[in-house]
């Protein structure tokens, strides 16, 4: 679609913000309600595991059918490493909406990229994380613990998942020369549900992993 | 068609790349001292670090998560230069989310303490 066709479907609004602006910041104040219910069943049920492994403590666990000693099953540096390049990818997002804004095709294609891959290794942390407690005997099932831990993390990966195949998407348009300065709004709007979903990790990195 | 797309995007100047590059060295350092806390906070850097800082380990990282949260909605997100009715339509919700979670551990800790009698 040309510059002059893109510009032809945009409708005047009485706010002067394009209607699609308003849609993502009225479903990221819903997101919040989401993300609060699912924090707030983590911290309810915090400290009231019966078996471990547990989080930050030493404990008993179920593993091959016999009780033993657990160790604490967190790895704070692998999970402050993920934040670090979660953060990292804001930052990136931010200097490929400026690019795209700035019609400068080369820009928008290194950071986009940049930030797709920041993602890719976010979603791989969570996943050998993931594997790797469940190794250690710490199923969906086995405490209170795993059950709201894998929710709330699960959900925040799931976002983030739909984030990266939405920014993915945008890239393959933007090698393609489909994402034209007149059309860097569907950038922008990306890059704020990815930028919700790098705030909604900067709650749960302290109040999951850092409070005990 | 670039002043056209601006007034419907609600944008008004967003920041230049120097100013998101000084926004990430700070969200990078505030992630830092948040580890650092939590290393203090539980003895792995002495205990007389410890006995100062474990009393307000828990407020401390609050307070730099907010902090990291609210640089990244102003800066990143441009509350800063978006219309004022973005960032209602995020506060408010926000707000709401915090009483909710504040709310939830007010109610299960009372009843905590009520059932223990």
């Amino acid at each position: 679609m040309s510059d002059a066709a893109a510009h032809a479907i945009e409708h005047p609004t009485t706010t002067g913000i394009d209607s699609r602006k308003v849609a993502i910041w009225t479903l990221i104040g819903s997101e919040c309600l989401l993300f609060a219910s699912l924090i707030s069943t983590y911290l309810v049920y915090k400290g009231k595991s019966l078996v471990g492994p547990l989080p930050h403590t030493e404990s008993q666990c179920m593993l091959h059918g016999k009780m033993q000693a657990c160790e604490p099953i967190f790895s704070i540096p692998l999970v402050t490493f993920g934040t670090a390049v979660l953060l990292f990818s804001s930052f990136f997002v931010v200097l490929a909406l400026y690019g795209a804004q700035k019609g400068n095709r080369k820009m928008l294609i290194t950071w986009l990229s940049a930030t797709v891959v920041c993602g890719l290794f976010f979603i791989g942390m969570q996943v050998y994380e993931f594997s790797h407690f469940y190794h250690e005997g710490l199923g969906y099932t086995t405490n209170l613990f795993a059950s709201t831990f894998y929710t709330l993390t699960g959900f925040h990966g799931s976002h983030v998942t739909v984030g990266v195949i939405w920014l993915a998407t945008l890239l393959v348009m933007a090698i393609r020369g489909k994402l034209p300065a007149g059309k860097s709004l569907n950038l922008e709007i990306a890059a704020l549900y990815w930028h919700f979903v790098d705030v909604v990790w900067i709650v749960i990195f302290p109040v999951v992993y850092l409070m005990r | 068609m670039d002043a056209h797309s601006h007034a419907q995007g609600g944008d008004h100047a967003h920041p230049t790349p120097g100013l998101y590059f000084k926004v990430a060295l700070v969200l990078f350092v505030l992630t830092a001292l948040e580890v650092l806390a939590y290393e203090v906070g539980h003895g792995r850097m002495g205990a007389d670090l410890q006995r100062i800082v474990e009393p307000v380990v828990v407020m401390l990282l609050l307070v730099l998560s907010a902090a990291k949260f609210a640089l990244v909605a102003m800066f990143y997100m441009h509350l800063k230069q978006d219309p004022k009715v973005l960032t209602n339509l995020f506060i408010w919700p926000l707000l709401l989310a915090a009483t909710v979670i504040a709310a939830m551990i007010v109610i299960f800790s009372y009843w905590r303490v009520v059932g223990a009698k």
